[in-house]
């Protein structure tokens, strides 16, 4: 279905080039942080709170020092005394690295033990007796602003109540002007739960500072490995920590989803140790600490209301967002968007009008608000706004098919204007759709839903017909801490015609080493099996700002793209020198310049390279090298048309997925095989949240699904056979078109998922049901309904 | 309190003294130097430290290293010489079934019993095979169907394609 512009031997875009990756994944070769051994190594376990807000009266390390093999027992009061204590959050906000008095959330970091061997650590960790005086936690997010509850950012001068910020985006008073005078208006409560990613491979470090040298290398799970490098010279900068002197290793990393984009306090608590004791220091969490501790995501409070007239026609939609950040706000949005681009959630309907609003607020869970295979909070968006618009579609009484394709943004329409102010670049919203039901063959399927109801069965189908934005971001408006949301680059062709290109990304399983290869192939005609691609190690590869919300093809592809472009126009040059040609008499077809009309006379882009290196023209600089950071000059706005049937037994509420269909639009696509595995893994991410997975809290404070045992993470067994296809409406302003897919299905899936659970329970009176929707809170809900 | 142990991984006989509590995948990965087998959880839920212990597939951090004494280890890098591959190491590839390459090592060393036992299973039979085994990549839709292509391919079948498919 895609045409291809390459031979299968270059394997350019379109090609379902096998991954060149997978090799070393294969055959235990791979190269993760946990299986990095250095001579001297220590490790570090960290000592933990129980409490989720409680003050620290003493930490007694005596019992933990007396076992041997204990080298240290570090505290908040230890690290105080180098004022590293306390750390800049990605949002510019504060956290804890150590507490010295208090400690605001169960599992926060409370000390670290230093030991000859993991086990001894642990046997460290458990000697230290810490006493706390506890205190009553604020674990509800509404009620964070009450008059009566405790100020929980008592380290902040003047601060007197715990909100963080508030936002707005689109018209208020246009917005109220269209609901009073609007013919139906349709509104809902929702919560959107705290999540986990749970990457299989959890987070961990090797810090490796040297005192000869004064030089840190390390080795660390993280997405972005650039940016860790200018954050860690920012907090230890002033100890003589500076930025030439970090040399940041993301080495292959066991999945990311945004989990391992935050700074974590395990990560500077091993950066001091080691710099400290110049003995290389591995901390790798367990599970029930990644779980527990590490940033989390969602956690958003939403009322979405939408106007409309009697015959189907959206008006206007409105939103009002609670956030709950847990104590800080360690989030890692742009910082002109606290929410992110939660502005997005006006969706892909064509009306003018919307207002949203959001605050934030401290309580006393962990921090975070970061990711879950979306970074900026798109799928909250998504869900109320494709949750609404079936509500909406309920109340005028029209197929929520029907009522989409009437209300859809027209193909014709594009660049489109939101209400909210982004401008949607392509899109052929119908298309999907309409491919969409062909292939669940909708209309039979209502047929079927009406006589399985009088039969007393359950049957519902589900549609979210959603638009994504991605690809972040064009400089004038985006930056996280001040750097600006390029990508970047660099191309190197060896004498012989073969490359190695490094990136400012860093792949966490999408692929890049096979995707990027491809774009070069494409532009270069060098075979994309020829090419060599690295990532993760910030001595070598360019500046970026790394892998997540679905940005590296938007950026660093295209920057891949712009590099392999500046070398063929140094080809042409040195073609048309050797042909001796004016440039204008070439003509280029991948992998060669010819003599237009005399193909005979042709050069081929090795020869080319080669000539680069013995032959080049006098004056021209030799060698055949290139670097491009690309600032985007626009996001781009994937999109997708899903449709999910489920089957739900009466008696046990067994909810069944029967079909998901996913149709995706990323416009062109690098590698089919390789984007089709990322919208199967991303709709397995779509259906967790939607039935399976959430953090859940007591009022104490207390997570009381901590561990993999209790915290439902899909297996093969709940995940369905998932469908998918695509249509493809390329990017007008991308270099190759293409717009980006990681996250679309974990944003896309959800809202598919329960407007099909409420489809089918909508007879019974069921107008909405949060996520994850249960089989208990279904029968819940089902037996209030009876009364 | 500490024992010798002889234990055979990957046909290769070593003998260490361990302490009574260490755990087998802490044996293979820090004592015997084999990274291939993965630590993903501290509940025996995830299955990335999967391996064979005397042929059957186990979750190496729920057993102890001396349990472990006597016995046949096979590991992820035991599957097919350096360089080369067992059908389902190609059968991965050839469908895409990994993506950040955590949970492979596990999900191979399942499935190695998995055909064993049973040759040519069907789909909810390899589903509910590679249920102890969690992969938050790939949704296992080309898990199941490398799986698959492997069995073929270990029967003597011919291979089915490993184009993806798209609805259209």
């Amino acid at each position: 279905m895609i045409k291809c512009k390459t031979s299968k031997a270059i394997s350019g875009m379109g090609h379902s080039m096998k991954r060149k990756e997978d090799a070393r994944f294969l055959q235990g070769k791979g190269n993760y942080v946990d299986d990095i051994k250095l001579p001297g190594m220590l490790h570090m376990d960290i000592v933990r709170s129980p409490y989720a807000y409680a003050k620290i009266k003493s930490i007694d390390t005596s019992a933990a020092l007396a076992i041997p093999g204990v080298i240290a027992v570090v505290t908040g009061k230890d690290l105080e005394q180098y004022n590293l204590h306390w750390m800049p959050t990605l949002m510019s906000d504060t956290q804890m690295v150590l507490p010295t008095d208090t400690v605001m959330y169960q599992a926060q970091e409370v000390a670290a033990v230093i030991a000859t061997d993991r086990y001894t650590a642990r046997d460290g960790k458990e000697a230290v007796v810490v006493e706390y005086e506890p205190m009553k936690p604020l674990m509800n997010a509404k009620k964070a602003l009450d008059a009566d509850a405790p100020v929980l950012r008592t380290d902040k001068e003047g601060k007197t109540d715990n909100h963080i910020w508030h936002w707005e985006a689109g018209d208020k008073e246009a917005t109220e002007k269209v609901f009073n005078e609007a013919e139906v208006v349709v509104s809902q409560d929702m919560y959107i739960p705290r999540i986990h990613v749970v990457s299989i491979e959890t987070c961990g470090c090797v810090a490796d500072y040297s005192k000869v040298n004064n030089h840190l290398t390390m080795y660390m799970t993280t997405q972005a490995p650039h940016a860790i490098r200018t954050v860690i010279a920012l907090v230890a900068g002033h100890v003589g920590l500076t930025e030439e002197k970090i040399r940041v290793i993301s080495p292959d990393i066991g999945g990311g989803f945004g989990g391992k984009v935050p700074v974590y306090p395990g990560y500077v608590i091993a950066i001091a140790v080691s710099f400290l004791t110049g003995a290389p220091i591995k901390w790798i969490e367990d599970r029930t600490e990644n779980l527990q501790a590490d940033s989390f995501a969602r956690d958003y409070h939403i009322n979405v209301e939408m106007a409309g007239t009697k015959e189907g026609k959206i008006l206007a939609t409105r939103f009002k967002v609670l956030a709950d950040h847990g104590y800080t706000d360690a989030s890692a949005n742009p910082s002109k968007f606290p929410t992110g681009l939660f502005s997005i959630g006006t969706g892909s309907y064509n009306y003018n009008t919307a207002y949203m609003e959001a605050d934030a607020v401290y309580t006393n869970k962990p921090p975070g608000g970061v990711a879950y295979r979306c970074s900026f909070r798109v799928t909250e968006a998504v869900h109320a706004i494709e949750r609404i618009t079936d509500r909406f579609a309920f109340e005028v009484g029209i197929d929520p098919a029907d009522l989409r394709m009437q209300n859809f943004i027209k193909k014709e329409d594009f660049p489109w204007k939101s209400p909210t102010g982004w401008e949607y670049d392509s899109g052929d919203y119908h298309a999907g759709l309409k491919l969409a039901m062909k292939t669940v063959d909708y209309w039979k399927l209502r047929e079927e839903q009406k006589e399985k109801k009088a039969q007393g069965k359950l049957m519902g189908i589900g549609i979210s017909t959603f638009t994504e934005i991605v690809g972040a971001g064009p400089s004038k408006d985006f930056d996280i801490l001040g750097i600006k949301m390029f990508d970047s680059a660099e191309i190197r062709v060896h004498p012989t015609g073969k490359a190695i290109a490094r990136f400012g990304t860093k792949s966490q399983g999408q692929g890049h080493e096979t995707t990027y290869a491809q774009i070069i192939a494409e532009e270069l005609g060098i075979p994309a099996e020829n090419i060599q691609i690295e990532e993760g190690d910030t001595d070598t590869a360019p500046y970026g700002l790394g892998t997540y919300a679905s940005r590296s093809t938007p950026t660093a592809g295209a920057a891949a793209a712009m590099a392999a472009r500046k070398l063929r126009a140094k080809a042409k040059k040195i073609a048309a020198y050797l042909l001796e040609v004016s440039e204008d008499d070439l003509e280029w077809e991948p992998g060669k310049f010819f003599v237009k009309g005399a193909p005979e006379k042709v050069k081929t882009i090795q020869e080319i390279v080669f000539a680069s290196y013995t032959n080049h023209p006098q004056g021209m600089e030799a060698g055949f090298e290139a670097t491009h950071y690309y600032d985007p000059p626009n996001l781009t706005f994937p999109s997708g048309a899903y449709i999910c049937v489920v089957d739900i037994d009466p008696e046990t509420i067994e909810i069944k997925v029967r079909r998901f269909v996913a149709i995706d639009d990323c416009g062109n696509i690098i590698n089919p095989m390789i984007v089709q595995g990322q919208v199967h893994g991303g709709l397995t991410q779509g259906i967790a949240p939607a039935m399976y997975e959430e953090l859940i809290y007591d009022d104490a404070g207390n997570i009381l699904n901590g561990t993999l045992m209790d915290y439902l993470v899909p297996t093969a067994i709940e995940s369905p056979s998932w469908e998918t296809g695509h249509t493809v409406t390329p990017s007008p302003h991308h270099p190759i078109g293409a717009k980006g897919v990681g996250e679309s299905p974990t944003v896309g899936a959800p809202p598919a998922i329960a407007n099909a659970i409420v489809d089918a329970l909508s007879h019974l009176g069921v107008r909405h049901l949060d996520i994850p929707i249960t089989p208990y809170k279904v029968w819940k809900v089902l037996q209030e309904l009876k009364g | 309190m500490a024992r010798e142990i002889t234990v055979t991984v990957n046909g290769t006989p070593h003998t260490l003294e361990v302490e009574n509590r260490l755990l087998l995948v802490h044996l293979i990965r820090e004592k015997i130097n084999l990274t291939g087998t993965h630590i993903g959880c501290d509940t025996s839920n995830c299955g990335a430290c999967t391996i064979l212990l005397n042929g059957k597939s186990v979750k190496s951090c729920t057993i102890l290293a001396v349990q472990a004494n006597g016995k046949e280890i096979q590991t992820v890098e035991g599957l097919a010489a350096p360089g080369e591959m067992h059908p389902l190491q190609e059968g991965f590839k050839e469908n895409h079934g990994l993506h950040c390459g955590f949970c492979t090592p596990g999900m191979l060393m399942r499935s190695v019993e998995l055909l064993e036992d049973n040759p040519n299973p069907t789909e909810e039979e390899i589903r509910w095979g590679i249920s102890g085994n969690l992969c938050r990549c790939t949704g296992y839709n080309n898990i199941v169907k490398a799986i698959q292509w492997a069995s073929a391919k270990m029967r003597g079948e011919e291979t089915p394609s490993t184009e993806p498919e798209f609805v259209s």
